[in-house]
């Protein structure tokens, strides 16, 4: 019953940041935007992390340590996770045109590697917009680039890219659509300057992270919505800041 | 074979794990994970007269040895429970369900209680007068001998089906809440909810839970429920559903030696959406070790 995953690799990648390459059972896994919940021994909640790709039974993950549950993760070099896996509401590829355009802050960036990938395989061509605060904290510009991407990075203190943030660097893109996640002001930052309509990923302290403790609900212009079951992924048609 | 089965005031159930409300829905989200009818029952989200969204995230903090919530009792109202909910819950679980109905005034749970004793589906009411996380709203019945004993009287005069009084912990004395409930008529409580507690981000110097405090759930407080249930069952004469930081079939045993007829199992749901159907396949085995051929005769076997 328990869906235990093998760890192969458990690497630094950024400041703070790290890539788990996982093997398992990802059957359930489907959408780009989806995510996985991570049980870490000595800790009561799980941890829900986005899936950032997916080959096969091969599940990548890139997650940020923040507290001592992610710094515990962290550490674990070999064994096994038990992960809930398939979980969330992800990216719909279908509404994006030809020219989406992936926008991602920080630890947001993730979920936008294997929805990329997906927009690729359906014959589109999307664009890539990657904000951090330094350099030390970018990861991922050089595997967007190997996808075909055009990729361009932001930072806020300037020591790499564009200086200041993600919607600085939207005059060099034309989109069709657009896809997001990063922290709230990011969200509402692109909400507010870019003019198609979206897919927006939000985060939120989750209980379960299956949709029954009502933990991570927010208000939408659709009602209630469950950010680990409705969402994580919300149509900006729908967002209520 | 041993024997697990239980009678909760009137209604036998397979075995006495109970599912505890606000920790499984209504239920059917858990079928992804395993066929629900394997449970003795469930206890449903908690139930208000009107729909609410409960209160600003972040509702949920991970803490020493369990986690805190303050949800607020989010759910869409006893009609869109009845003509939206129920249907589905009648398709994938062929037991009695048992109904958490919450209020802000005495005839608003008895308003509850009335519409939802209709439903076939519905085995027995849990009147939750001790939710921590409603300001002057549902923790005021809990902690006043005279309101829950007028609220536990007017839905037991209002309704046909048994009625379980959900406890408070956060109380002085919940010997005293408890013969209130019995006095009053209940068929039955529950016990223990969630322990006020509060969790502080120490880089920001602020509480993680944006209404500051909320319900301490989870492995941490399995004693302090064992203790209470052992107090009330020495205070009372009517049937105990114990509740408290239980995750293993051992837990259940303990907490049945302590007084209780039946067990809710809440926050383990939570972490693993497995933890009830473990708990209960595994309770045979843990029987057999302890030389226990029927559940019904440890209940309040611990002296």
């Amino acid at each position: 019953m328990k869906n235990m995953f093998k760890i192969l690799q458990n690497k630094k990648i950024a400041r703070d940041v790290y890539e788990l390459l996982l093997q398992g059972d990802t059957s359930k896994i489907d959408e780009a935007g989806s995510f996985v919940n991570i049980k870490i021994d000595g800790f009561q909640l799980r941890r829900p992390i986005s899936v950032c790709d997916l080959n096969g039974d091969k599940l990548t993950l890139v997650y940020k340590v923040f507290g001592k549950g992610t710094e515990a993760l962290s550490k674990m070099q070999e064994g096994e996770l038990d992960l809930l896996t398939g979980l969330g509401n992800g990216y719909k590829t279908g509404l994006s045109g030809n020219n989406p355009l992936l926008i991602g802050g920080g630890v947001g960036v993730p979920p936008l590697y294997y929805l990329a990938r997906l927009l690729i395989k359906e014959g589109k061509n999307p664009g890539v917009i990657l904000g951090f605060n330094a350099l030390d904290e970018i990861f991922y510009e050089k595997e967007f680039q190997a996808l075909g991407c055009k990729t361009v990075v932001t930072t806020v203190d300037g020591s790499y890219g564009i200086k200041g943030f993600v919607t600085d660097a939207l005059g060099e893109f034309d989109y069709s659509y657009v896809y997001t996640c990063g922290p709230g002001p990011m969200l509402k930052a692109v909400y507010d300057k870019t003019v198609t309509s979206g897919q927006y990923s939000f985060e939120e302290r989750m209980g379960c992270g299956f949709g029954v403790c009502m933990g991570c609900s927010v208000k939408t212009k659709n009602g209630f919505k469950r950010i680990c079951a409705d969402g994580p992924v919300l149509v900006k048609e729908e967002i209520i800041w | 074979m041993v024997d697990t089965k239980v009678n909760l005031c009137g209604i036998e159930l397979d075995n006495p794990v109970i599912p505890a409300s606000g920790t499984f829905g209504y239920g059917y989200p858990f079928c992804r994970y395993y066929d629900i009818n394997i449970l003795g029952s469930f206890s449903f989200k908690g139930t208000t007269k009107d729909e609410r969204f409960g209160n600003p995230t972040p509702r949920i903090a991970e803490c020493k040895s369990g986690m805190i919530n303050s949800i607020g009792l989010q759910n869409p109202g006893v009609e869109a429970v009845i003509n939206r909910e129920l249907p589905i819950i009648r398709r994938v679980f062929k037991k009695k369900v048992m109904a958490n109905v919450s209020g802000f005034s005495v005839e608003e749970y008895v308003y509850t209680c009335e519409q939802l004793d209709k439903c076939d589906e519905i085995g027995w009411f849990e009147l939750n007068v001790s939710c921590p996380n409603v300001h002057g709203g549902g923790m005021a019945f809990g902690v006043d001998p005279v309101n829950i004993y007028n609220v536990t009287k007017a839905v037991k005069d209002a309704v046909k089906k048994p009625v379980i009084v959900k406890l408070s912990p956060n109380v002085t004395d919940i010997k005293v809440m408890a013969k209130a409930c019995e006095d009053a008529g209940a068929d039955g409580l529950s016990l223990i909810n969630c322990i006020m507690g509060m969790k502080i981000d120490i880089a920001r110097r602020r509480p993680v839970i944006k209404n500051k405090m909320g319900g301490y759930s989870g492995d941490g407080i399995f004693p302090v429920a064992v203790r209470m249930v052992y107090e009330v069952a020495h205070t009372v004469k009517i049937p105990l559903v114990g509740m408290g930081g239980i995750s293993s079939a051992e837990d259940v045993i303990e907490m049945m030696m302590a007084g209780a007829t039946a067990v809710e199992i809440g926050t383990a749901n939570l972490v693993n959406p497995y933890a009830s159907k473990e708990i209960i396949e595994d309770l045979p085995r843990v029987m057999e070790k302890y030389r226990i051929e029927k559940l019904t005769d440890i209940i309040g076997a611990c002296e």
